[in-house]
């Protein structure tokens, strides 16, 4: 009886050490894709129109507590891009917007990452859409929650920087120049603020 | 307006994607919810005051096919603008008035309501436009045929019978 006890809690021992050994590895840091968004909203004469990118990925380093050797960088595949309307969407893969059949995806590498303080940091970076290479400050708001890391910010990027919207659709009178980008991220892995 | 709204509906529609197509759209829902706020007064007006009663001679068919026709108008006065409205914010596109007042959608964005919704717009407006010719050939066959001073009824300043 006795002995039968000490072998089974030996055996729980060695399985959670071996359970134990892929949580250490995985103190890589990653994005959890389904509670994560990278929303837009544009505005047409007028009228904000909004969408999101369903797929996209980041790799990091980010210690919150050594914000200056961060690096953190994201590819965005425009192809994902949802309006909800199918007309639109069709629209926005043409050369004269996103041309996303040719240059897919939309890339984000931070330059210097500064902490501002209470969960609050600013990363500069350079922002690439259709080839084009613009830099761009995102305020992020970091908060915490049982080993996830919710990371919250928004720039306005000016569509023009990277002609999107070429040509006949210039006018930014139609389609305003300025474009709110909403970003929402899950993270695990992230050291404590 | 009606006919405007109409007219503008079935050429935009026609367009490929453009700056102007963009605009034309946009012109057409402004359009559409003056429309749809005229029939609300318009509505309130005719519950307020009642109608000149038909004329005696007129055959019981015709007096209830023009009461019917009546209502059918009333209906779809706000029928197609609504549905407009809905089409438009189940598309993802909230209306601004004007460019100017933004109004409240009337359903969540969803793409497959959208296109269910599309159809209704269309029937209905084009349903309106057959109604309205109708109803302009039998005012005029009234007019011409009847003699019976049925356009004097509608506008006071003329002398017709008193209402
Ligand atoms: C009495 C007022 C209105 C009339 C007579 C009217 C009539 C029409 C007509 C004839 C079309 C073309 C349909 C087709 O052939 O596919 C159309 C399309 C359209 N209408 Fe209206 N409309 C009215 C009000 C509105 C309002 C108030 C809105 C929105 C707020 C609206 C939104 C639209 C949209 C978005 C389309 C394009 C549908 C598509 O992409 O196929 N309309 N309308």
């Amino acid at each position: 009886m006795n002995r039968l006890n000490v072998e089974l809690k030996f055996t729980a021992m060695l399985l959670a050490f071996a359970a134990a050994i892929p949580l250490t590895a995985s103190a890589q840091q990653k994005l959890l894709p389904a509670q994560s968004e990278i929303a837009f909203v544009s505005k047409q004469f007028g009228v904000p129109v909004g969408g999101k990118f369903k797929k996209f990925d980041a790799e990091l380093a980010f210690d919150p507590k050594k914000a200056d050797a961060a690096r953190v960088s994201f590819t965005v595949d425009l192809l994902s891009a949802d309006i909800g309307n199918n007309e639109t969407e069709a629209e926005l893969k043409k050369p004269g917007w996103f041309n996303s059949a040719k240059v897919p995806q939309a890339t984000f590498t931070s330059t210097s990452v500064k902490a501002l303080g209470g969960g609050k940091f600013e990363f500069a970076g350079k922002l690439a859409i259709k080839g084009i290479s613009q830099p761009v400050v995102v305020p992020v708001t970091l908060t915490q929650n049982s080993g996830v890391t919710k990371a919250v910010g928004s720039f306005t990027l000016k569509r023009l920087d990277f002609k999107i919207g070429d040509g006949e659709w210039n006018d930014v009178s139609i389609v305003a120049n300025e474009v709110a980008v909403n970003v929402k991220l899950a993270l695990t892995g992230i050291a404590p603020l | 307006m009606i006919t405007a709204s109409f007219a503008v509906g079935l050429y935009m529609v026609s367009l490929t994607m453009s700056p102007s197509r963009i605009k034309l759209y946009n012109w057409h829902k402004w359009a559409g919810m003056t429309i749809l706020t005229l029939a609300a007064l318009r509505l309130y007006w005719r519950l307020t005051h009642r109608a000149p009663s038909l004329s005696a001679s007129m055959p019981r068919w015709q007096a209830f096919a023009a009461q019917a026709t009546h209502i059918a108008l009333y209906v779809l006065f706000f029928a197609v603008p609504l549905t407009g409205w809905m089409y438009s914010s189940a598309a993802g596109f909230p209306v601004v008035w004007f460019g100017l007042i933004p109004l409240p959608d009337l359903v969540g964005k969803d793409r497959e309501l959208a296109e269910l919704l599309k159809p209704f717009h269309w029937m209905t407006a084009y349903a309106l436009a057959s109604l309205v010719v109708l109803h302009i050939l039998a005012v005029v066959k009234h007019l011409v045929m009847d003699d019976d001073n049925l356009l004097g009824r509608m506008l006071p300043s003329m002398n017709g019978e008193k209402s």
